[in-house]
């Protein structure tokens, strides 16, 4: 990073000692913060995914045993789930650039933001303490009574973790809301936010509301067991069922908060490379809310086999559908806003692509889940895994590293090689569908999550699905290495090298600690692209190209 | 159970091959729809690439006729799903009058099995093929599932509530019973066989098997605990008379008024006093019987006829 | 910008309005976040009593009425002098918020020296739900004493839950005595006072409910 002091005054350059990081309430450096320690967590929650797949290889289980099998499942969903991806795109991007695209210096609450970044710290320390403390065998789901009764592993401090990390996405959210309501620059109005605002908005919605629900319900489990009160255990009077409809309650509205914000995401990264306004703004807007909304009334749909009143699956069932026609309608908005465009496919694209496609067979999925009889197949199958990977993973975490790679430039004021970024992220498509594929066909045989052996008709797909965790494994190493390594040897970007719209793009890169030298007023629509414009800038760079050539030829044959 | 590498699952209840049409119109559905977005993203890539000579005027920023069209669609395709989804749901949750009762308990890492007029198994169960089959479930500690992949059939077991699941098995063999809702260390071991038998080979089963009736168990228990003290049915009992128990409906003390069924006889032996029927004192013990003894005494209850039970006669197809 | 507009005002706000908007609407959300998190205490409270309301009666009577009542008391009162500290930050009396706010920590450690003696009384009748627990003299003898220890949960839980908040309060009060000592309120600038306010308003409701449905049964 020595040779970014080349710009005169940056968020970068301010200050160097560590003190001025770890106590900065700056959005941007506590972005980046968030940007090393999810990370971390990412490549430990990777880490443990390749272990579990390794030991799926063959049948029988002979790998590791299988309460280490049960450990390192339960630790990859712990910490993908709320220490990557919840905190993922609100968190590092959001931070980022939710106060620049809105116009302010800075979020409205800036120590509680820091804070937010203390607070994750400490429920991350937390977790990682339960895993180095002999690991927790619950599942993510910390499922009543085994967890609150039964397991003798360290649910306590996983369950503190997560209670704990909870009111860094708590506070995370409230900021984002009061910034978003209070904060904009004169002209910005509410339909002229960028569309990622939108989202992030909605997925504030979500960690506002949803987040305590879960926090009380891990504080319950956690009482019962330090008690043993019998809230959860039926041995006890209580009702299992009720920690289901707490934790879904929170939970099923999370899986929203893993997906929202990467579709504003793609609206951004669509729009730029395609040089077009984007189609259907307000219907992309409204459906973010809509999902949000619709996401706390859906719950049930994890319980349709678990013994809740057949009525009630049929509820749960029809509102569940409806989650369909939002997401339908932003997959169809996103490839109208492609027609008629003038596209380029430089790798923040790619990712974005690619995320439609797999978003699209992701919701798909869904609709046989909230199909009651199909799902009673497939509940808790590998057809659940697969489904939400493709969500999660094939939606999430692809619009995430497109995220990284679009705004790569405006962090750190470095260009990333654009070659090894398309390699890997092709190598992470493939390597994704050929993992997450064969599990569909799984779970539709029958194989159960969960299983540290299985059948051996299974072993062929399971092999296909390893394989493609390799490829995965390694699609993800390559822009952690090449990312770092544009930070020294990167071209330098200037401030705008995609010529994007949206008020981030309008001041220097990387940013003045004070975001804009001058507070902007805002007099245009969000996305004022026009392809026409730059098909015509295009012609020109192709005809100034061939001017230079032949100014070349002559000035050679005159020679 | 075949070991080699399929596909598809193998269709093996009269349920199977219905859930299988709607899977495979579902999965029609899927792949159609991620084409035609594929199609239309990779179509727009390549027409509109910088460059290309492809037409841009008029752009459009949006399309209200669009938009519902595609909000309409969805929503139509959805709740054809759901309705085709509930109707066959309707259907495995509502097992018909004929079916044979076998009754199961879960415990980690187990499948205890009882035949309702056989031996009691574990891991494995005997079933008659084109039977409806009713299973009883409950377990004795954690959450656990009964999957059969075969039969498309799963419903957790939840402990201290009984779930219940019923199939029609259409073809002899051996199919997989997977627990299927995580329970702790030995998940994956907790795997069982579920064996379809033709109905002479299983009567002939029973038959060289053959061990006492689960009701003639119950009955044995009814007696050891002396039961019919009470609940024989004088007026003077302290308890209400138990034959004809399940066709009746009793008011409480309280007030409600339910109809006894598996739950509450369960609860009335292991938790007397938390519903007592109405003009009874609340007098009777608890007594710390086993998951599998419940089952057993429900089963002989059941064969229990109107006739009271004074007169101590078994019921005819029990004496044998 | 003039220096006197500028004295307490963020560097990222553009004006005075724009940052009382902010912690206004800031606390606003947060209460809403926190009617979430009881609320799903409340959840499992109303699923319990449902299911057994025999029960939830007993454990009631084991509740001391009395101190229940006087501690309802105490923080309405409370209430009252946060709404005049309020008030009177508003009218630019700095020293009368910090006395005012003084006397608020007072009833709140009254209110929790009260607790902390039920919670002890508690303890001496084995009421703690858990391994010691024993429930040794019902009021109706056929009363399932797993039932009661969960209503005893309940309540531990949900008081617990709720001094926490107090306790947190009464944290922030401190820090805003020495603020307000300081001059640092005024008709200008009483956002913060005025947040605060909201916070132990809704943590006194928050007793409102748990009151009659702990002790009123």
């Amino acid at each position: 990073m020595i040779t970014l002091g080349r710009k005169p005054h940056n968020y970068l350059n301010a200050n160097y000692s560590p003190w001025s990081w770890l106590f900065s309430t700056d959005h941007k450096r506590v972005a980046i913060l968030y940007l090393i320690s999810i990370t971390l967590f990412f490549f430990v929650g990777g880490a443990t995914a390749v272990l579990f797949r390794l030991e799926l290889m063959t049948p029988r289980g002979d790998l590791v045993i299988s309460e280490t099998y049960n450990k390192l499942f339960t630790m990859h969903g712990i910490i993908m789930v709320f220490f990557f991806l919840i905190p993922s795109i609100p968190a590092v991007l959001g931070n980022f650039l939710i106060p620049m695209m809105i116009g302010a210096r800075d979020l409205a609450f800036p120590k509680l933001n820091l804070l937010s970044w203390y607070i994750y710290s400490i429920g991350g320390v937390f977790t990682i303490a339960a895993l180095v403390s002999g690991g927790v065998d619950t599942g993510w789901t910390f499922y009543t009574p085994y967890s609150s009764t039964y397991s003798n592993t360290a649910v306590m401090t996983a369950a503190l973790g997560i209670f704990i990390t909870g009111f860094s996405s708590i506070l995370t959210g409230l900021n984002f809301m009061v910034t978003t309501h209070t904060m904009r620059a004169p002209g910005m109005h509410w339909f002229r936010l960028p569309l990622f605002v939108w989202s992030n908005y909605a997925t504030s919605l979500i960690m506002i509301l949803g987040t305590p629900v879960l926090a009380i319900s891990l504080l319950l489990v956690a009482v019962e067991r330090f008690f043993r009160m019998g809230i959860f255990d039926p041995k006890l009077g209580g009702d299992p069922l009720l920690f289901q409809h707490l934790f879904w309650f929170y939970s099923h509205p999370a899986v929203y908060i893993m997906i929202l914000p990467g579709m504003g995401v793609i609206s951004e990264v669509i729009t730029c490379f395609a040089r077009k306004r984007v189609f259907g703004y307000e219907f992309i807007a409204f459906s973010s809310l809509a999902i949000a909304v619709l996401g706390f009334l859906v719950w049930g749909h994890h319980m349709f086999v678990s013994g809740q009143s057949m009525y009630a699956g049929m509820v749960f069932s029809f509102i569940s559908m409806l989650v369909a026609v939002p997401s339908a309608i932003k997959v169809f908005n996103w490839t109208a806003t492609l027609y008629k465009g003038s596209i380029t496919l430089q790798t923040p694209m790619l990712y974005a692509l690619g995320f439609i496609g797999l978003f699209t067979m992701g919701g798909l999925t869904g609709v046989f889940l909230a199909t009651l009889a199909v799902d009673v197949q497939v509940h808790d199958t590998y057809f659940v895994v697969a489904h939400f990977h493709y969500i999660m993973v094939g939606g999430m975490v692809m619009a995430y590293l497109g995220g990284i790679h679009f705004w790569w430039p405006k962090m750190t004021g470095r260009l990333y090689p654009e070659w090894w970024g398309r390699v890997s992220a092709a190598m992470i498509f493939f390597g994704f569908n050929l993992t997450f594929y064969p599990q569909f066909i799984l779970g539709y045989l029958g194989m159960p999550r969960r299983y540290h052996t299985y059948p051996e008709e299974f072993q062929v797909l399971n092999v296909m699905s390893s394989a493609g965790a390799s490829l995965l494994g390694v699609g993800y190493l390559i822009p952690l290495g090449y990312l770092l390594w544009s930070l020294r040897y990167g071209r330098a970007a200037g401030d705008n090298p995609w010529r994007a719209k949206g008020l981030e793009w309008t001041t220097t890169s990387p940013p003045p600690t004070e975001n804009f030298h001058v507070t902007p007023v805002v007099t245009e629509e969000a996305y004022a692209y026009s392809a026409e414009e730059s098909e015509a800038e295009y012609q020109r760079q192709v005809e100034e190209f061939a001017r230079g050539e032949e100014t070349l030829e002559e000035s050679r044959r005159e020679l | 159970m075949e070991h080699e590498f399929q596909l598809f699952p193998e269709q093996a209840s009269s349920y199977a091959a219905k859930l299988d049409w709607l899977y495979y119109s579902l999965v029609g559905v899927a792949v159609f729809f991620t084409f035609l977005i594929c199609v239309l993203i990779l179509t727009f890539a390549i027409k509109y690439r910088r460059g290309s000579r492809a037409s841009r005027g008029n752009p459009s920023n949006g399309n209200l006729k669009l938009e519902f069209t595609w909000a309409l669609i969805p929503f139509v395709i959805m709740m054809i799903s759901f309705g085709w989804g509930t109707r066959l749901f309707m259907e495995i949750n509502r097992p018909p009058a004929d079916a044979i009762d076998m009754y199961v308990v879960a415990k980690q890492w187990m499948w205890k099995c009882q035949n309702q007029n056989g031996k009691g198994e574990i891991n494995e169960l005997h079933v008659p093929v084109e039977t409806p089959i009713r299973v009883t479930l409950i377990s004795e500690d954690v959450i656990h599932s009964f999957f059969v992949p075969a039969f498309r059939v799963k419903q957790d077991v939840l402990p201290g509530r009984y779930t219940s699941i019923w199939f029609r098995p259409t073809k002899p063999g051996t199919y997989h019973l997977f627990c299927a809702e995580y329970c702790g260390t030995s998940h994956a071991a907790m795997r069982g066989k579920i064996v379809v038998m033709e109905r002479h080979e299983y009567a002939a089963w029973l038959e060289r098997e053959g061990t006492t009736p689960a009701s003639v168990q119950g009955r044995l228990l009814f007696e050891r605990f002396k039961c019919g003290d009470c609940h024989g049915g004088d007026a003077s009992d302290d308890g209400p008379m138990l034959s004809g128990l399940f066709r009746r409906t009793e008011t409480m003390r309280d007030g409600e008024r339910l109809e006894p069924d598996l739950g509450y006889v369960r609860q009335s032996i292991l938790e007397p006093q938390a519903r007592v029927v109405a003009g009874y004192q609340p007098v009777m013990p608890a007594f710390q019987l086993s998951e599998e003894q419940i089952f057993q005494l429900v089963a002989y209850l059941e064969t229990l006829s109107a006739q009271t039970l004074k007169s101590n006669t078994l019921p005819e197809e029990l004496s044998r | 910008m003039t220096t006197s507009d500028s004295l307490y005002l963020a560097h990222h706000f553009d004006d005075r309005e724009q940052q009382r908007e902010a912690m206004t609407l800031g606390m606003w959300v947060f209460l809403v976040t926190e009617i979430m998190f009881f609320g799903g205490m409340f959840l499992a409270y109303a699923v319990y009593r449902w299911r057994f309301p025999e029960g939830f009666a007993e454990g009631s009577k084991h509740l001391d009425m009395i101190l229940g009542t006087v501690n309802t008391g105490l923080l309405l009162v409370s209430s009252f002098t946060v709404a005049l500290a309020v008030h009177a930050a508003q009218s630019s009396r700095g020293k009368a918020v910090a006395w005012l706010f003084g006397i608020t920590i007072l009833f709140g450690l009254a209110f929790l020296g009260i607790k902390g003696y039920e919670y002890w009384h508690k303890f001496h009748e084995h009421l703690v739900p858990g391994p010691h627990f024993r429930l040794l003299d019902p009021h109706n003898p056929q009363v399932d004493s797993r039932q009661v220890e969960i209503f005893l949960s309940l309540y531990f839980a949900m008081t617990g839950l709720h001094a926490i908040h107090m306790m947190i309060g009464i944290g922030v009060f401190v820090v805003m005595i020495v603020l307000a000592w300081r001059g640092r309120f005024s008709s200008e600038h009483y956002a913060p006072v005025e947040v605060v306010g909201l916070y132990w308003h809704f943590v006194d409701i928050v007793w409102v409910f748990l009151y009659p449905l702990l002790y009123l049964i």
